[in-house]
């Protein structure tokens, strides 16, 4: 869908383009951070209809495709235990670790679950009480809380044999890395606006004085983006650098007050890998002192568990904007959803999945010949 | 599982000491925490991730973005049967699980939230 007269508002997108074609004198490159907002750009082209000034670079906001490799070796170890139920969201099963993924351990006898939410998971672990039952603890500032109310749930209910992997990640020590890297082009953020819902806002004017650096919160819909993008621009032509809010129907300034009391009392914050790109200083959370009965590294002594990532995927670049999922070598040749050689071909966030997906057509003849077909695809 | 989806609280109820409700996510009806929000009453449309509402939404912003997602096929992702996406994906003709049932390539079945609803049951 590359035609404005398909937009849910086909005027206002129009209006919202003129005005950013009229405001833009030079070029910029905005990140966006979040992988939903990277799918709806590239579903509706709105890479395509932005004037060619105007530079969208995709940023690591998928969780699944940043969760590292030795999480996920981790987690294929815990699940293999005879002893273990292990729950999961059904997006980590394709992600493979070291030879294989979690849909093979289950082939494999492995009791996998997949929950639609944390407390589902707690509720296995209830009627199980003869068995470990382990939650896959991945995400964003977004699915932190939720994580950290069944862990919280678990020791106010009792429920000992309830257990967290958690490998989450936060989004401001990512923004900040991306802005020290030497290599780094980003001029302007678009922030992932569910993320906001949760933190607010509180945590973006240090950036964006700190780097100089536009940051404007932004929801996943063609015209939200839009709007992210004329907001940013208008403050680059400026050259203005402040925290904008362009979806304040889902974001307000101090987010979730109870959500982020939770992740107060649940977790603290710590180093943590990024798949492809490495440790990024306090990136990340961990359970907190209270709460270290109901770690699974703990409990299943994983933690000297440590994986090298192959250096065939160049996912790392494209977690960091430094390269575009099509410019890879592998990109739908050896690397397609149904032979992924990391998580941002796997995930429906990701942004190898979103070219994939959306931009076959527009591939070079190499991989044209050689990829499967549209029908095959995972993100069909 | 990035996403948070909008939903509309159909009924609210105490269950275990927690404050949970039916939320209707476009024709897929999913059991919700409130704990969040706990002051979110019956009628109102709320974003919710991984089986909790985070933040009030209004109705006509909900609508939009529940179609948006609908039509990306995020709906499908997020509440269609996750063993059978995965067997599609490893390029399984079926046995997508320990039932036997034979593994579906997505997007081929109706529309993704009236599948879904059925797989939910």
């Amino acid at each position: 869908m590359k035609y404005i007269d398909e937009f849910q508002d086909p005027e206002l997108a129009a209006r919202l383009l003129d005005e950013i074609r009229a405001t833009v004198t030079r070029p910029w490159a905005l990140m966006e951070v979040c992988g939903g907002q990277t799918h709806s750009i590239i579903r509706h082209g709105l890479d395509q209809l932005l004037p060619d000034e105007i530079e969208l670079i995709h940023g690591p906001g998928c969780p699944v495709c940043v969760t590292p490799l030795e999480v996920i070796d981790k987690a294929l170890e815990i699940a293999s235990r005879p002893d273990v139920i292990f729950c999961s969201f059904g997006d980590m099963l394709r992600v493979p670790g070291t030879g294989r993924d979690l849909f093979q351990v289950r082939g494999e006898g492995g009791d996998v679950r997949v929950v639609y939410s944390p407390l589902d998971a707690l509720r296995i672990a209830e009627e199980n009480p003869g068995r470990e039952v382990v939650f896959f603890g991945i995400g964003f500032e977004t699915t932190a809380p939720p994580n950290a109310m069944a862990v919280h749930q678990a020791r106010a209910r009792g429920i000992r044999n309830f257990s967290l992997l958690v490998s989450h990640v936060r989004v401001p020590p990512a923004i900040e890395a991306i802005m020290q890297s030497p290599q780094c082009r980003v001029q302007g953020f678009l922030a992932a606006g569910h993320v906001c819902s949760v933190m607010g806002t509180e945590e973006y004017p240090a950036l964006a004085e700190r780097f100089k650096v536009p940051i404007v919160v932004t929801g996943f819909e063609p015209l939200d983006i839009l709007e992210g993008v004329r907001r940013t621009v208008r403050q680059l032509e400026r050259g203005e650098h402040t925290v904008g809010n362009a979806y304040p129907r889902a974001v307000r300034p101090e987010g979730n007050p109870a959500a982020r009391a939770m992740l107060d009392d649940v977790f603290e914050v710590t180093d943590r890998a990024w798949r492809g790109i490495g440790v990024i200083l306090d990136s990340g959370w961990r359970l907190s002192e209270r709460y270290r009965d109901h770690d699974a590294e703990h409990r299943f002594q994983v933690g000297d568990i440590a994986t090298l990532e192959p250096a065939e995927c160049r996912a790392g670049e494209v977690l960091q904007g430094l390269l575009k999922p099509h410019e890879c070598e592998a990109f739908g040749t050896t690397c397609t959803p149904r032979t992924p050689l990391g998580a941002t071909m796997v995930s429906s966030e990701g942004a190898c999945a979103a070219y994939y997906l959306y931009r076959r057509l527009e591939l070079p003849a190499r991989a044209e010949t050689t990829a499967p077909s549209l029908k095959e695809s995972s993100v069909v | 599982m990035c996403l948070a989806v909008p939903g509309k609280v159909l009924g609210v109820e105490e269950r275990n000491g927690t404050r949970m409700a039916s939320v209707d996510f476009g024709g897929v009806v999913k059991e919700v925490c409130l704990e969040y929000l706990p002051d979110l009453q019956v009628g109102e449309y709320a974003i919710v991730h991984v089986g909790f509402a985070l933040q009030r939404l209004d109705e006509e912003s909900a609508r939009r973005t529940l179609e948006l997602f609908e039509n990306l096929g995020m709906l499908q992702e997020e509440f269609g049967d996750p063993w059978e996406q995965a067997a599609a994906e490893a390029g399984m003709n079926g046995g997508s699980g320990a039932d036997g049932e034979p593994a579906a390539v997505r997007g081929q079945g109706p529309d993704g939230a009236a599948a879904a609803g059925e797989v939910l049951r």
